[in-house]
């Protein structure tokens, strides 16, 4: 579903993606680890189309299509979706007009009617259901004043909607507590489909005990510098990432 | 990602940009006709002769024309423009079949198509459902729909020519109540040369009917439009009255130059509502309406309220202050403002909240949206009187900005000359950030799209003051007006 291939990203001219290889099929989760600034936001930034990076090298192809060819509307037409590390406020668009309007921007892509107003209605409590979020929130403007957890979950809300083919999950499960935590899981769980990929960044081994991933990757200094299974991940915590060092020197 | 890079980003947009057509700007072929250029006593006793006006209202101009006469053109510190040769603009012109209001037999079909082009269908069975709608064109007033209905009522509402006619005591009484001849230059000459205009009156106890609305239209090139509008709502009434205004696409500046008067009595509600799209000129500054108007409401008894809401997307140049008097004890002002600059437009706009009376109140709501060369400027005044005891205001001015050539200014003035008054200001910049945009473009919205609907949300506590119609209206007038600023 997803191919990347030596990419190599800059910003103001400075590198931070230096060669990544990444292959992510359908059905997959793959969960991304690594020191802060390593470059994980930013290869999800990348692959969502975010203006301001230049590729330098290399290319990322989804489903047969050459990405850098899309725009980022495009690209979550095409099924892309990015849970953001940082969602942000948008004063006076409720989630509902701003679901709404994102559904209905995505079907006129595909060549689809506009949602009915009661079809929308029935899906949009069924999901806030999924991830335990009252209503109120839902007229409420988009993540204004939303506490840290309540954006996260509503970012798994928006997922939820969407459905996307191919989820990027950047540090969803930072600033959860506990019970959250369990939510969102189950949440994105619930999602896992055989035509769906997700990939996953975390700083947590605790999030993959809930969210199980096929495989685990190592990201320090722009450079997937390790991958496996999910036992990595409990290696990495164990030995820290002085360990991820050594082996970056030793590549 | 980085504000800088953000700039940057928005920068390269805007260098793309592209100017969509004034929809509006068609010109009807129409005779008409139309004064010589130029301004003197002979023209306002011309003036006052077509409308076979009664003496009163002769003394009336005459008086005004010698005030303005002695006035000097202002000059405002954020608005900049070619001084207006006053007698280079003609005074008066009307459409050379005229209009018999009663009977749309008698209307020349080409302006009812110039309305209903614009959207504004005047013929019966294509009328706005629960609208009543006043046509103005050029110096008159070519259509008043539902009428009757209105009669049954109790309501007037007719071209203020008309009402000088058949409602002379009314015209007398309130006439320059509220706005004197002498307020301000712009209010003279309006006072010495207006041609029509909408008058209301809603008599004590009457809750109107349904929305009252005029629409403006200057067609005739090198006119000025001078129209005058007084709504009077007596004891315990409530009227909405909304005002929209048009012009075609033209090289020349043109000035449209009105007075608006509202008077509120006791327990008495006037929600004056504006969608103001006067030709702005092209992206070089070329061309477009100068908008001076003088708005001012007063809250003569007890508990009255009056508020303006108004959404500012056209003219060259834009300036006017809606305000309130606030005579009457626990009388409500307030204002609403959504006032958008692109290319090279000039917004000066505010409002002034005069409290007198005891326990009275006033809201500001002001969102400046500038971008291209657009420059916004909120000035506002709260004065408190000596006798107005515990008054209360409520301010909040924000400024959104998209580029960076464009600018927004707050000036923000208070008078207090009563210790128990209780005032608040908030303000506030922004920009459209590039984390917004790619937000929504990244749940698939274009970038217009995001831009559209970052914008209205900005404006949100505006438009929810809107009938709902009218909002619709003005949302779509808000994503036409910035089409181009970015991307
Ligand atoms: N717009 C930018 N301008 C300059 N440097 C940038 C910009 N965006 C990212 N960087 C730099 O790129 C590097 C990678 O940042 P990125 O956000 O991808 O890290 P991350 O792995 O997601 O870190 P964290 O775990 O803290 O979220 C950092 O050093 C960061 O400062
Ligand atoms: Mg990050």
């Amino acid at each position: 579903m997803l191919e990347i291939k030596n990419l190599h990203a800059s910003v103001f001219d400075t590198p931070i993606l230096k060669g990544i290889n990444l292959s992510v099929n359908a059905g997959e989760v793959h969960a991304i680890m690594g020191p802060n600034g390593s470059g994980k936001s930013t290869l999800s930034n990348v692959i969502a189309g975010r203006d301001g990076y230049d590729i330098t090298e290399g290319s990322i192809d989804y489903l047969g299509k050459d990405l850098s060819e899309l725009e980022a509307d495009e690209r979550a037409c095409e099924g892309i979706f990015l849970a953001f590390q940082y969602p942000v406020e948008i004063p006076g668009v409720s989630n509902m007009a701003m679901l709404k309007a994102a559904i209905n921007s995505m079907r006129k892509y595909r060549g689809e009617d506009e949602i009915s107003a009661g079809d929308f209605l029935k899906l949009i409590r069924e999901k806030a259901a999924l991830v335990e979020m009252k209503q109120e929130f839902l007229k409420r403007s988009v993540n204004e004043g939303f506490s840290g957890g309540e954006k996260k979950r509503n970012e798994i809300l928006q997922m939820a909607m969407l459905e996307p083919k191919l989820a990027l999950l950047d540090e969803t499960d930072s600033g959860l507590d506990i019970d959250a935590l369990k939510i969102v899981s189950d949440g994105v769980n619930a999602l896992r489909a055989p035509d769906r990929a997700m990939v996953v960044v975390t700083h947590y081994q605790r999030l993959l005990d809930h969210i199980v991933p096929d495989y685990v990757h190592v990201l320090a200094d722009g450079k997937i510098v390790k991958s496996g299974d999910k036992s990595l991940a409990l290696e990495l915590e164990e030995k820290g990432y002085n360990w991820i060092e050594g082996l970056q020197k030793a590549s | 990602m980085t504000d800088a890079l953000a700039v940057q980003e928005q920068n390269k947009d805007l260098k793309e940009l592209v100017k969509r057509e004034y929809k509006e700007g068609f010109v009807t072929e129409i005779e008409s006709e139309t004064f010589e250029p130029g301004l003197s006593e002979d023209v306002v006793r011309r003036i006052s002769a077509k409308k076979n006006e009664p003496e009163f209202m002769l003394e009336y101009r005459l008086k005004a024309f010698r005030v303005w006469q002695k006035m000097k053109e202002p000059d405002w510190a954020h608005i900049d423009y070619p001084k207006i040769d006053f007698q280079d603009i003609a005074y008066y012109s009307e459409p050379k079949q005229k209009p018999k209001l009663d009977s749309l037999d008698e209307v020349d079909p080409k302006l009812l198509e110039t309305y209903e082009r614009l959207g504004i269908p005047l013929e019966e069975q294509k009328m706005l459902a629960n609208v009543a709608v006043d046509a103005v064109f050029d110096s008159v007033s070519v259509r008043t729909t539902f009428r009757e209905t209105l009669s049954e009522a109790g309501v007037i509402f007719m071209p203020i020519s008309e009402a000088v006619q058949e409602h002379p005591e009314l015209v007398k009484q309130y006439l320059s109540s509220v706005v004197p001849v002498q307020d301000n230059y712009y209010a003279a000459l309006n006072s010495a040369v207006f041609s029509d205009g909408s008058f209301v009156y809603i008599p004590k106890g009457v809750r109107c009917p349904m929305e009252l609305s005029t629409y403006f239209r200057i067609n005739e090139m090198n006119t000025g439009q001078f129209e005058r509008t007084l709504i009077i709502a007596d004891e315990g009434s409530y009227v909405s009255y909304l005002e929209g205004c048009t012009a075609p696409q033209r090289d020349e500046n043109q000035l449209h130059a009105a007075v608006v008067e509202l008077v509120a009595h006791k327990d008495a509600e006037i929600k004056y509502s504006t969608v103001q799209n006067w030709y702005p000129g092209d992206e070089n500054g070329k061309g477009g309406i100068y908008n001076f108007v003088t708005k001012r409401g007063i809250c003569k008894g007890d508990h009255a309220k009056i508020s303006w809401t108004q959404v500012e997307t056209g003219s060259a140049i834009t300036w006017k202050y809606p305000s309130v008097v606030l005579q009457g004890d626990n009388s409500v002002g307030e204002f609403y403002s959504v006032a958008l600059t692109h290319n090279k437009q000039q917004a000066d706009t505010g409002t002034k909240m005069i409290h007198m009376g005891k326990n009275t109140s006033s809201t500001i709501i002001s969102k400046g949206i500038s971008a291209g060369h657009g420059q916004n400027a909120y000035r506002g005044l709260v004065k408190i009187m000596k006798g107005a005891d515990n008054a209360r205001n409520f301010s909040q001015c924000d400024s959104l900005l998209m580029g960076d050539r464009c600018g927004a200014h707050t000036y923000p003035y208070v008078e207090v000359q009563n210790p128990s008054a209780n005032l608040e200001h908030e303000a506030t910049t922004s920009k459209i950030s590039e984390d917004q945009l790619f937000y929504l473009m990244q749940r698939g919205l274009n970038e217009e799209a995001a831009v559209s609907m970052i914008v209205n949300g900005f404006c949100k506590e505006v438009f929810r003051e809107l009938p709902m119609e009218f909002a619709v209206e003005a949302q779509k007038l808000l994503d036409i007006s910035l089409e181009g600023a970015v991307g």
